[in-house]
């Protein structure tokens, strides 16, 4: 089987087409890099995603964090449930663990920018 | 049981209402004014040319022509006490051929009757020469120099701060549901509570059809008239220096090419007769009508600087003309009703012309301390390098810009807020300091200016109004 | 007494952070940055999606970390940043009139000038959408900045206008936060935003793009209720009977980016019908002398590592003009670049062949989508450069490098044309 895609590596948005034998891929084109192979391999087999978002912080303001890496693209959701119930106190810096291995995923939620 | 007693309740805080509020703040009476909406000039005093006409238009005679030319003739000293912008621009009407030269002799002739100085028909050449935009085939126009524009919120707002300095009572956000004729008055039912009064004005603009009705027998009817305007950026502003007119119909003066005292290109209006008083949507047709015909009268307007376009209705009474009386059934009922253009003209004239009605029904006894002037927002922009700075000295808020485009600070904004009949919405926040305004159209300053309201108003951003 | 400074960089943003760091690293150190806001970072404070600085740091940031590494450089570097410092104006002398909460109005000269004061959206009543004119409408970097500064979610039931960059990113954010977007309609046949946008943004999600469609009419007095949204022809005129309505309480436009050249203006700076951002020559020098601009007042970029490396050389270029007192080493030898056949604009549009001393970027959008194209510049009858595009679409930025010996063969001016594909 034939799959297009739009590699999401960077905004260069390569045209990619794959071939999948049994939900993998054997070959990917149209790439320049690549993270266009990786993003085609693995939006074939178990598509990912990053996933940024703000937390309440004491002060009242949102803070920007982000899943550390990707993190399995049907997680999305349940990962923002668990930022929307997470609160910070301030001050945090770029790195701080707002949510340590989010939803089992493994993946820590990080803070995005130094606030307070 | 009324719970407040009063000589005169005023229904309507346009610029009529408000009008007629401040002049009776000069006399030992106790008035409030009473509004559906959550500011003033939420209505038909709001959206419209704002254009302080000369006169030549309204037929000779009637209640319009005279209340028009002793408004114009009013505005210069008002503008200075009420401290609001007012510019005697002057007009052209103009015309496209020899064939419409009579025509615009006729409306000379006809201002000339109704009191209107300075008028001349001038030769294309002669209107070029002050008016070098208009467009290749105009072939002649009438020059009015007594036509001026105005900023028909600041005036309104303007007329109820004074008014309000001077003892009136506003109650906004207060609909009025029902009036009852009592032995010695009348008892206003609104949203709010009831108040009692000797003498009811109704200024209630498209309504004051169904307020007249509420207490006494259908005398009139008024119809919505809904005009769609366009809106250009300042850099489009000296596009023109006069209002441009073109050839009154039956249905109005035309579309007409006018800047606007903040610096802006205006042109409009389209007028529709409307059956839902609440229509103020623009609509497709009517923005191109604004457009085609615009171009008739002047050329290189710059379309693509268009900030906003609006639609404002105006409130048309069956003769056409202005019905200023006390009722003949139910007295102590003054209607002021199909206030529509040369309305805000002749609102200073109008208020004198209901005190004196008024006047009738009530004693009328001059106040001591009435305050006659009001000042306004300071607004940065008006001020010298100098003067701005010595200011930001004083009060650093004004130091803080926060709409980039028509450079308003914080002092501003914050002064806009807290003064009395202060504005509690975005939109009440943009009439009286102009933010928003600009290019962006609030885009980058509408979370500042929320933020400031919730913080007053001890509420949320989410539930922060943009206007109503 | 008016104060003075060497090089005043307005707006504190991407393009002003990298243009002062520059211009640092070139030897001028007497730099200040003026930003209105309160931080420095600008539009990227609310940019807080990932896909930042893969050119610049080679690795994927999000808004405020991209910023947050540009801010560090400053500090570093320990250059002036005049925070909640908005400027006024600027003569043509390049006197700039400065006003702040805590230094009240100054006004101060400097040797040079750099524009970075970046764009706006484009505005409802610049759209004309028919309608009233309710509560919940927003440009959707308005909303950006509401949610994601201020934390009010804006509404539940969307609709989005415009399929610009920052309206898809708001697509996904809105639903991520709960509400519901229903559609996203573009007036044009093709996106205006970058495709790996609707593939994340909206594809993700099941988010419609309606293209060729645009709203119609608004529904609402005080409060939005709905909008109507109608099919449009090849002249983006709507297709009477395909109007659907949509019940929403809130309207998105992201229908375009306005370079924000309002100071540009005061000094004298000629812009540009095509880009609205001001004229430049290849030090990215406008027409009043030592006045530069870089970044998105300049043009509207797609990628802020574009934005960052222009306003380096901005930078770099209005340092080298301070300390050689804005003298040329040579006598200049101009050559104007015109875009040709499918180019909208081009940066810049003149070079001074005679003073060029490393490569040029030349930087330009198409106007439509064209596959399998070839970019070309040509000098008289002369292909003095050529590159073969699998695709190439007006959404995102083209960069061409031209080498400075490639100039000395151009006979006069250059021009940037695509030449359409067989596909």
């Amino acid at each position: 089987m034939t799959r297009n895609m739009i590699c999401i590596g960077c905004p260069m948005g390569c045209e990619l087409t794959v071939e999948v034998e049994n939900g993998q891929a054997v070959s990917v084109s149209g790439n320049t890099c690549g993270i266009g192979k990786k993003y085609a391999e693995s939006e074939v087999s178990a598509p990912t995603r990053m996933v940024t978002s703000t937390v309440m912080s004491d002060s009242g303001k949102p803070v920007p964090v982000k899943t550390r890496t990707a993190v399995p693209k049907e997680k999305i959701f349940d990962v923002m449930k668990c930022i929307k119930n997470t609160t910070v106190k301030l001050p945090v810096k770029i790195g701080d663990i707002a949510v340590a291995d989010v939803c089992g995923t493994g993946v820590d939620v990080v803070v995005a920018k130094d606030a307070g | 049981m009324p719970e407040k007693k009063y000589d005169v309740a005023i229904i309507g805080a346009g610029v009529t209402g408000c009008a007629v509020a401040r002049e009776l703040s000069k006399y030992e009476l106790s008035v409030i004014v009473i509004d559906r909406e959550s500011d003033v000039c939420e209505g038909t005093s709001k959206a419209n040319s704002a254009i302080i006409h000369a006169g030549f238009d309204a037929k000779p005679g009637t209640l319009k022509a005279k209340l028009n030319v002793e408004g114009n003739k009013l505005m210069d000293r008002l503008s200075k006490e009420l401290d609001i912008p007012f510019i005697r621009n002057g007009a052209l009407v103009v015309c496209r051929s020899a064939d419409e030269i009579p025509k615009l002799e006729e409306l000379k002739q006809r201002g000339i009757e109704n009191g209107v100085e300075g008028l001349k028909v001038l030769t294309r050449e002669e209107a070029l020469a002050i008016e070098p935009n208009l467009a290749d085939e105009v072939y002649g126009a009438l020059y009015a120099p007594t036509s001026g524009i105005v900023c028909p919120f600041a005036l309104t707002l303007a007329f109820a701060e004074n008014a309000y300095a001077n003892g009136v009572e506003f109650s906004l956000s207060d609909e009025v549901s029902g009036i009852r004729k009592t032995a010695d008055g009348f008892v206003v039912s609104a949203a709010k509570g009831e108040y009692s009064a000797e003498c009811v004005i109704n200024c209630a603009g498209v309504y004051a059809d169904k307020i007249h009705s509420m207490v006494s027998e259908p005398s009139f009817r008024i119809t919505a008239r809904r005009g769609e305007y366009m809106l250009l950026d300042r850099s489009a502003g000296n596009t023109v220096k006069q209002t441009i007119f073109q050839l009154p119909t039956h249905m109005g003066k035309g579309i007409l090419v006018t800047p606007t005292v903040h610096g802006n290109l205006l042109l409009g209006p389209t007028a529709d007769d409307i059956d839902d008083k609440e229509d103020t949507a623009t609509t497709r047709d009517g923005i191109a009508s604004v457009k085609a015909k615009s171009a008739l009268s002047v050329k290189n307007i710059p379309y693509n600087q268009v900030i906003t376009s609006f639609s404002g209705l105006r409130a048309v009474a069956d003769d056409g003309d202005f019905i200023i009386r006390e009722d003949e059934n139910v007295k102590g009922l003054i209607d002021a009703a199909g206030i529509e253009s040369p309305g805000l003209t002749s609102a200073p004239a109008i208020a004198l012309y209901i005190r004196d009605i008024v006047g009738k029904i009530l004693p009328l006894k001059e106040k001591s301390g009435f305050i006659p002037t009001r000042k306004g927002i300071t607004l940065l922009a008006n001020l010298s390098v100098e003067e701005r700075a010595e200011l930001i000295k004083q009060e650093p808020a004004y130091g803080q810009m926060v709409c980039r485009c028509s450079q308003v600070s914080e002092g501003e904004i914050a002064d806009a807020i807290n003064r009395p009949l202060g504005a509690t919405t975005l939109d009440g926040v943009k009439r009286r300091t102009g933010s928003g305004m600009g290019r962006c159209q609030g885009g980058f300053c509408s979370p500042k200016i929320m933020a400031m309201l919730a913080e007053k108003q001890g509420i949320s951003l989410k539930e922060v109004k943009k206007n109503g | 007494m008016a104060e003075h400074i060497s090089l005043a960089v307005i707006g504190g943003g991407p393009a002003g952070m990298a243009a002062a760091i520059a211009a640092y690293d070139s030897g001028i150190t007497d730099v200040a940055v003026f930003e209105r806001d309160n931080e420095l970072g600008g539009i990227l404070n609310q940019c807080i999606h990932n896909g930042f600085g893969l050119h610049t740091f080679k690795e994927e940031l999000t808004g405020p970390e991209y910023a947050g590494r540009y801010i560090a450089q400053v500090k570093e570097r320990r250059i002036k940043c005049e925070t909640g410092s908005t400027v006024l104006s600027i003569s043509p002398e390049r006197q700039i009139t400065v006003v702040s909460r805590e230094k009240g109005l100054r006004v101060i000269d400097a040797d040079a000038v750099i524009l970075a004061m970046g764009c706006r959206e484009r505005p409802r009543g610049a759209l004309n959408i028919p309608g009233f004119r309710p509560q919940g409408i927003y440009s959707a970097g308005t909303a950006q900045k509401l949610i994601n500064c201020e934390g009010c979610l804006v509404g539940k039931e969307v609709v989005i206008l415009g399929s610009g960059d920052i309206g898809l990113i708001m697509a996904r954010r809105m639903t991520l936060e709960g509400a519901h977007v229903k559609a996203v309609a573009e007036l044009m046949p093709y996106s205006g935003g970058l495709k790996r946008n609707i593939v994340q943004c909206l594809d993700d999600y099941d988010i419609p793009l309606l293209l060729s469609h645009t709203v119609v009419d608004i529904k609402g007095k005080h409060k939005l209720e709905g909008v109507t949204i109608a099919e449009v022809d090849e002249k983006s005129v709507p297709i009477p009977g395909t109007e659907e309505f949509y019940e929403c309480d809130t309207l998105l436009l992201s229908c375009g980016l306005i370079p924000e050249n309002e100071l540009s203006l005061t000094a004298g700076v000629t812009i540009s019908g095509a880009t609205n951002g001001p004229v430049v020559d290849d030090t990215l020098g406008t027409n009043v002398p030592g006045i530069f601009a870089c970044g998105n007042v300049l043009h509207v970029h797609d990628l802020v590592d574009f934005v960052s490396e222009e306003s380096g050389r901005a930078g770099h270029n209005a340092a080298e003009y301070i300390k050689s007192h804005g003298k040329k080493a040579n006598a200049p030898d101009i050559i104007n670049i015109t875009a040709g056949n499918g180019v909208r604009y081009t940066v810049p549009s003149t070079v001074d062949r005679a003073n060029v001393e490393s490569e040029i970027h030349l930087r330009f959008r198409v106007r439509n989508v064209y596959k399998g194209c070839t970019i070309k510049i040509v000098s008289g009858d002369n292909v003095i450069l050529s590159k073969k595009k699998r695709i190439s679409v007006p959404s995102e930025m083209e960069d061409l490098i031209i080498r400075p010996e490639i100039l000395s063969g151009a006979d006069g001016g250059l021009t940037v044309m695509i030449e359409e594909g067989s596909v």
